[in-house]
């Protein structure tokens, strides 16, 4: 089993941001694993993605439908398009099972996404669930807690 | 000088048989009396009875622009007070929702309520002796909302105390809550699964005319559902159809399903999509929960409530119900060009999880701010909303299959492309804007 040093984890964390801040969005696409999830509570502390809704909870189908939809030529909502900033803390390493290949980061984070002329900020905890795949680091979870997770929100457009 | 108010008939000028004035949606005078009136005179949803399910529960919210509270009272009725104290002003409930055992208590001067409203204890009560305190409009206490109705556990108010009486209003529309109460193999309904709350800046209307238009999905939502059934296109064979998938595909089905699944149309500004089909109609059945249903119901009356597959029904003026998927839409006005569109979902208490997983699901994917088929529906709106201030054209087209002998009927079903039950809607909003309002009367 290939281990990984906590800089080489916590790099990742900010190339993946990056990725998603640059709009590559096939690249971050490939991060994931197949059983992989992108989980945003509705409530604080939320533990039950199934029986409580969420702002997203969705597999990898679902975000490829949404990768891909965002490149299409009759998606009105990004015409113009969005586009965004992630302004990480220092991830920290929460757990490392090297021998299983498993890690757990926490990143704070500020995230802004423009449209027009509107610029939206919002802030939050991102928790990444990495595993080891074929030597390299993949995700299997990117649970992203909003601190106003319950507030009303317009559109939403890109990934945090 | 004011363009409407003290003007019904300037107000009943605006909707024509086939096409309606910009201003219903741009005006903030028509806003304004929209909350004066057409919010008062109409029988507007507070919410349902389960999240306020032990005395001295209580649930915050606004009747159009009112704050109100709905409040579980010691003898068990659920009352729906305004929420203000009567005092100086300061909302006394603060909280969305809690429970505030037997009395409301202020927090600025400790003024405390009975959950009916009627005024408990202030202290310091020495000093109003020989002010007239007992004939002031202050003792007595938290205003009750003039008429409340609770029909199957769904908590409606009407603002005036004179008007249209809770059935006579609503009429036939009340099967679709029937038939969402009977999916439950219990007769019963909970609020589960959290509020998802969406900002819009637009006009409240624009989200009603759309639960209705069936012409645009094909076309907005290409994108998103139009992706997702091109995604799944490409997947192994073999691999089982998630979800997901049976949720976002019928929303870009041809125009013919949608002509063909067909709108009623009731009085007084309510009517539905989805009377022979609709795109709840070929969900895969749930394991087991059939036979519950056929053992709370008998076979013949199961199959007939899960027959009925109403897609949008509007329940004017401002929330849809999907009855098929326990949905419940809440369109709340807040200015002329802002609305927060709430989306509730409910548990059919006694029926398996899997019939509230997916509606949570549905909700997520259709109606949340991360929603990839509500982010073209506020698009739209949106654009709708800036291009109305255009001076080339003052009149919005609501056309679409009318026949001038419709004025009248009412309780029909007609095509599914047809526009009828906007314009029925519009019919609905000059009765009730003008209902109460007094040529050359300033109110």
């Amino acid at each position: 089993m290939t281990s990984f040093a906590d800089k080489e984890l916590v790099d990742f964390v900010y190339a993946e941001a990056r990725m998603l801040d640059e709009q590559r969005f096939d690249d971050w696409l490939n991060l994931f694993t197949e059983d992989a999830c992108y989980w945003m509570p509705l409530a604080p502390g939320q533990q039950d993605p199934r029986l409580h809704t969420s702002l997203l909870y969705e597999d990898k189908l679902l975000l490829r439908v949404r990768v891909e939809r965002l490149a299409g030529a009759r998606t009105f909502s990004q015409q113009p398009r969005s586009r965004c900033h992630h302004l990480l803390q220092q991830p920290s390493v929460e757990r490392a099972d090297r021998d299983a290949g498993t890690y757990t980061l926490r990143t704070a984070f500020h995230y802004v996404e423009t449209r027009l002329d509107t610029q939206t900020l919002f802030a939050g905890w991102a928790t990444h669930e990495l595993v080891t795949q074929e030597g390299a680091l993949r995700i299997r979870l990117k649970r992203v807690d909003l601190v106003n997770c319950d507030a009303a929100f317009g559109n939403i457009n890109l990934f945090m | 000088m004011s363009k409407y108010e003290g003007r019904p008939d300037a107000v009943q000028a605006l909707v024509r048989d086939t096409e309606v004035h910009k201003d219903l949606y741009i005006d903030p005078e028509l806003f304004e009396l929209e909350m004066e009136h057409l919010f008062a005179n109409t029988w507007i949803y507070v919410g349902h009875a389960s999240q306020v399910p032990n005395k001295g529960d209580y649930y915050t919210t606004t009747v159009g622009t009112q704050p109100v509270v709905m409040v579980r009272h010691t003898d068990g009725s659920v009352k729906v007070l305004y929420n203000r104290c009567p005092h100086k002003g300061t909302k006394v409930a603060g909280e969305v929702c809690g429970n505030t055992g037997k009395f409301f208590r202020c927090p600025y001067h400790a003024w405390t309520f009975k959950t009916d409203g009627s005024l408990l204890s202030v202290p310091l009560k020495k000093g109003y002796d020989n002010t007239g305190f007992e004939s002031c409009e202050a003792s007595q206490g938290m205003a009750p909302v003039a008429a409340v109705h609770t029909y199957r556990d769904f908590v409606f108010c009407r603002l005036n105390a004179q008007g249209v009486g809770f059935e006579e209003f609503f009429g036939p529309s009340l099967s679709t809550i029937d038939n969402m109460v009977e999916r439950s193999p219990e007769g019963r309904l909970e609020v589960a699964g959290g509020v998802l709350r969406y900002m819009h800046h637009c006009n409240w209307k624009m989200l009603v005319d759309n639960q209705t238009d069936t012409c645009h999905p094909m076309v907005a939502h290409e994108s998103s559902a139009g992706t997702a059934v091109r995604v799944w296109k490409e997947a192994p064979e073999g691999t089982p159809k998630p979800m997901a998938v049976e949720l976002f595909a019928p929303f870009v089905n041809p125009y013919e399903f949608f002509e063909n699944m067909g709108i009623r149309v009731w009085d007084n500004g309510h009517g539905h999509t989805g009377v022979a089909d609709s795109i709840h109609a070929a969900y895969s059945p749930v394991p087991g929960y059939f036979e519950q249903m056929v053992a709370a119901y008998g076979e013949e009356r199961a199959k007939r409530i899960l027959g009925e597959v109403r897609h949008n029904t509007v329940y004017f003026p401002n929330i849809m119900v999907k009855g098929p998927i326990q949905t419940l839409r809440r369109f709340l006005p807040l200015a002329a060009d802002k609305t927060l569109v709430e989306s509730w979902t409910f548990r059919l208490v006694g029926a398996p999880d899997l019939l509230l997983e997916r509606t949570l699901m549905y909700s997520r994917l259709v109606n949340a701010p991360t929603s990839v088929v509500g982010h073209d529906d506020l698009e739209v709106y949106e654009r709708a909303q800036e291009g109305l201030h255009a001076r080339g054209r003052d009149w919005i087209n609501v056309g679409r299959l009318y026949d001038p002998a419709e004025r009248g009927q009412v309780n029909v079903a007609t095509n599914g492309t047809s526009e009828w039950q906007m314009r029925n809607q519009f019919r609905a909003w000059a009765k009730y804007m003008t209902a109460s309002m007094k040529e050359g009367v300033r109110t």
